[in-house]
C-alpha cells in the first residue's frame, strides 16, 4: 500500500475483525463440510462429498428444508402486510403519537428467548390464556400441525414492529401533496394508496422484505425454545437441525454441510433481490 | 364515529403489541395456585414470592452480571471499531468505500448457524470458551456491520467544510474525528450504541454455544435452559423474564425516536 494510503487505519481495525472472525470461519465451515470430524472419537478424515450425497438421501434434511420455506413464506407474507397496516395507521396525526411507537417497539426490544417463553406459557394447552380466551382445548405445541403455526405467530408478534417501522419511514417522505392532489382528480382513498402510496413505497417494502426473508430463513432462537424442533420434528429448520446435528449429537461435518446449505439458500435468496431491487431503481 | 374507529383499532394494536409481555407481568404475580386456575384472569392475591425465589438465587445475580458486561464491553468496542472505520468511509475519500460498504453488509447476511461451529472451534482454541471475552470477541465483530452502516450515515450527515476546517486549524484526521466529528455525531453515535447494546443483551445462539457455565452464561441462554425438575416453574419464569426484560423496555420508551431513526437510517435512503 502506497504511503498516503495512511487513511485505511481507519477501516483497518474493522476489516481485520470481520475477516478474521466471519470470513475465515465461512470457509473454515466449508471445509469441514467435507470432513467426518467427531471431536469425542478424535475422528478427524477427509471424506470429500460424502456428506452432501448423505443429505440429499436424508429424510430429515428434507423435512427441516420445507419447515423452513413454509416458515419464511408465511411469516414474512404475515409481517409485510400487518406491518403495512400499523405503519399506514400510525401515519395518521393522533395524540401521543411518541407512547404508542414506543408500544409498538415492544415486541422488537424483548429477547427473542423471553418471547418464546411467554408464547409457550400462552399456548400452554391446559392452563394458557390462548384456549381459555378462544374457548378451546388445542394442543397449540403438542399437535404437530398446530406447532409450526404457533411458531409462525411467536416470530410474527416478534418481528411485524421492525417492518412497521421501516415502512412508517418509508411513508413519511411521500410528500402529503401527491395524496391530496390525486384525490382532486378524484381518486378514492383505495386509488390513492394502490396508484400513489403503494408504487412509491415499493423500494422500503422490498429492503424491509430482504431483511425479513433473510432473518425468517435463518430462524434459530423462536423455534429451538418455543418446541425444540417437535413434536415428531414438525417444526424443526434447518438451523434447529444444524444445531442438533453440531452440538447434540457432535458431527461437525455433517453438521457444516447442513450449514453450509442454509449458507447457499440465503446467498440465494440475497443474490435475487437484489437483482429484484436494482431493477426497481433503474 | 370515524375517529371512534381509529382509536379502537390504534388500542388494538397497542394491545397486541403489549398484551403478551402484560400477561407475562400478571403471571409473575400469581401465586403458585392461581397459576393452574384460569378464571381468574387477574391475580385475587397478589404476591412477590416469584421474584423473591429468583433473587435468592445467587445464580441470577451473576447471569445479569454476566450479560450487563459483555453487552456494555461489546458495545464501547463495536462504536470504538465502528466509528474509526465509518469516518474513514464517510470523510476520507476511500477509493474501495463501495467495495467495503458492500464487503460489510454480505457479512451482516451470514447465518449464524453457518459460522457457529467453525468459531467454537476457534474460540476453545484460543482458550475463551465459556469467558466474558470469548463473547465479547464475536460479538463485536458481528454488531459491525450494524454500527458501521449507522455511523457511517451519521458522519456523511456532517458538512465536510466543518471536517475540513478542523484539518486546516491543523488536526490530523484522527484528532478532528476525536474532537470535532465524535462530538458533532453524539446523537447518531449514541443511537449505535443502543442497537448494539441490545443485540448484545438478546444473542442466543452463539451464548448457548459457547458458554457452559454460571461463569458466563448470558440472560437468554438462562431463560432457556430454566431449570425445571419436575414441572416447569411458570411464575418464577415469567417473573426472571420481566426482570430482565426491563432494561430494554426503558431504553425503548425514553428513545423510542432515536431507535426508529437508527432503525431506518440505512434503509429509506437506500
Amino acid at each position: 500500500m502506497k504511503r498516503r494510503d495512511g487513511r485505511y487505519i481507519f477501516v483497518a481495525p474493522a476489516i481485520v475483525l470481520l475477516s478474521l472472525v466471519t470470513i475465515y470461519p465461512a470457509i473454515y465451515v466449508f471445509i469441514l463440510s467435507l470432513r467426518r470430524k467427531m471431536l469425542i472419537f478424535h475422528i478427524s478424515r477427509f471424506t470429500g462429498l460424502d456428506n452432501y450425497i448423505f443429505l440429499l438421501k436424508d429424510d430429515r434434511f428434507w423435512n427441516a428444508l420445507w419447515n423452513t420455506v413454509y416458515f419464511t413464506a408465511v411469516s414474512v407474507s404475515l409481517e409485510m402486510l400487518l406491518g403495512l397496516g400499523i405503519a399506514l395507521l400510525l401515519n395518521r396525526p393522533f395524540a401521543a403519537k411518541g407512547m404508542v411507537r414506543a408500544a409498538v417497539l415492544v415486541p422488537w426490544a424483548i429477547p427473542t428467548v423471553v418471547s418464546a417463553r411467554m408464547w409457550e406459557w400462552i399456548f400452554n394447552s391446559d392452563f394458557g390464556i390462548l384456549n381459555y380466551l378462544l374457548g378451546m382445548k388445542i394442543n397449540w405445541l403438542g399437535n404437530p400441525s398446530w406447532a409450526l403455526h404457533a411458531a409462525i405467530f411467536a416470530d410474527v408478534w416478534k418481528t411485524t414492529p421492525f417492518v412497521a417501522i421501516l415502512l412508517m419511514a418509508g411513508l413519511q417522505v411521500i410528500p402529503r401533496e401527491l395524496g391530496q392532489a390525486a384525490r382532486i382528480d378524484g381518486a378514492g382513498a383505495w386509488g390513492v394508496f394502490r396508484h400513489v402510496t403503494l408504487p412509491l413505497l415499493k423500494p422500503v417494502i422490498l429492503v424491509a422484505l430482504i431483511f425479513r426473508t433473510l432473518d425468517a430463513f435463518r430462524v434459530f432462537d423462536v423455534v429451538y425454545v418455543l418446541t425444540g424442533g417437535g413434536p415428531a420434528n414438525s417444526t424443526e429448520t434447518l438451523s434447529v437441525y444444524a444445531y442438533k446435528v453440531l452440538f447434540q449429537t457432535l458431527q461437525f461435518g455433517y453438521g457444516s454441510a447442513l450449514s453450509v446449505v442454509v449458507f447457499l439458500c440465503v446467498g440465494g435468496i440475497s443474490i435475487l433481490y437484489i437483482k429484484l431491487l436494482s431493477g426497481i431503481r433503474a | 364515529m370515524r375517529k371512534t374507529l381509529f382509536y379502537s383499532v390504534l388500542l388494538l394494536v397497542v394491545g397486541y403489541c403489549c398484551g403478551p409481555y402484560l400477561w407475562q407481568l400478571i403471571t409473575s404475580l400469581k401465586p403458585d395456585g392461581e397459576l393452574t386456575a384460569l378464571p381468574p384472569v387477574f391475580p385475587e392475591r397478589v404476591t412477590f414470592s416469584h421474584y423473591v425465589s429468583i433473587f435468592r438465587e445467587s445464580r441470577f445475580f451473576r447471569i445479569i452480571l454476566n450479560s450487563a458486561a459483555v453487552a456494555s464491553v461489546t458495545t464501547v468496542l463495536s462504536i470504538v471499531i465502528g466509528s474509526l472505520a465509518a469516518f474513514g468511509l464517510a470523510k476520507l475519500n476511500l477509493r474501495r468505500k463501495g467495495v467495503i460498504l458492500g464487503f460489510v453488509l454480505s457479512v451482516s447476511m451470514f447465518p449464524p448457524i453457518a459460522t457457529v461451529c467453525p468459531l467454537y472451534l476457534v474460540i476453545r482454541a484460543l482458550g475463551l470458551r465459556d469467558t466474558w471475552w470469548g463473547l465479547v470477541l464475536t460479538y463485536t465483530t458481528f454488531s459491525l456491520p450494524l454500527s458501521i452502516w449507522t455511523l457511517t450515515g451519521f458522519f456523511a450527515r456532517i458538512p465536510d467544510e466543518i471536517y475540513l476546517a478542523a484539518r486546516v486549524d491543523g488536526c490530523s484526521p484522527f484528532q478532528a474525528l476525536c474532537r470535532i466529528m465524535l462530538p458533532v455525531a453524539a446523537p447518531g453515535v449514541f443511537t449505535a450504541a443502543i442497537l448494539v447494546f441490545i443485540f448484545a443483551w438478546n444473542e442466543f445462539l452463539f451464548a448457548l454455544t459457547l458458554t457452559s457455565t454460571t461463569a458466563s452464561r448470558t440472560v437468554p441462554v438462562a431463560i432457556a435452559l430454566f431449570p425445571g425438575l419436575h414441572e416447569i416453574p411458570w411464575g418464577d419464569i415469567a417473573a426472571a423474564s420481566v426482570v430482565v426484560t426491563v432494561p430494554l423496555l426503558a431504553l425503548v420508551f425514553l428513545f423510542q425516536r432515536r431507535i426508529v431513526e437508527g432503525l431506518t437510517a440505512g434503509a429509506v435512503k437506500g
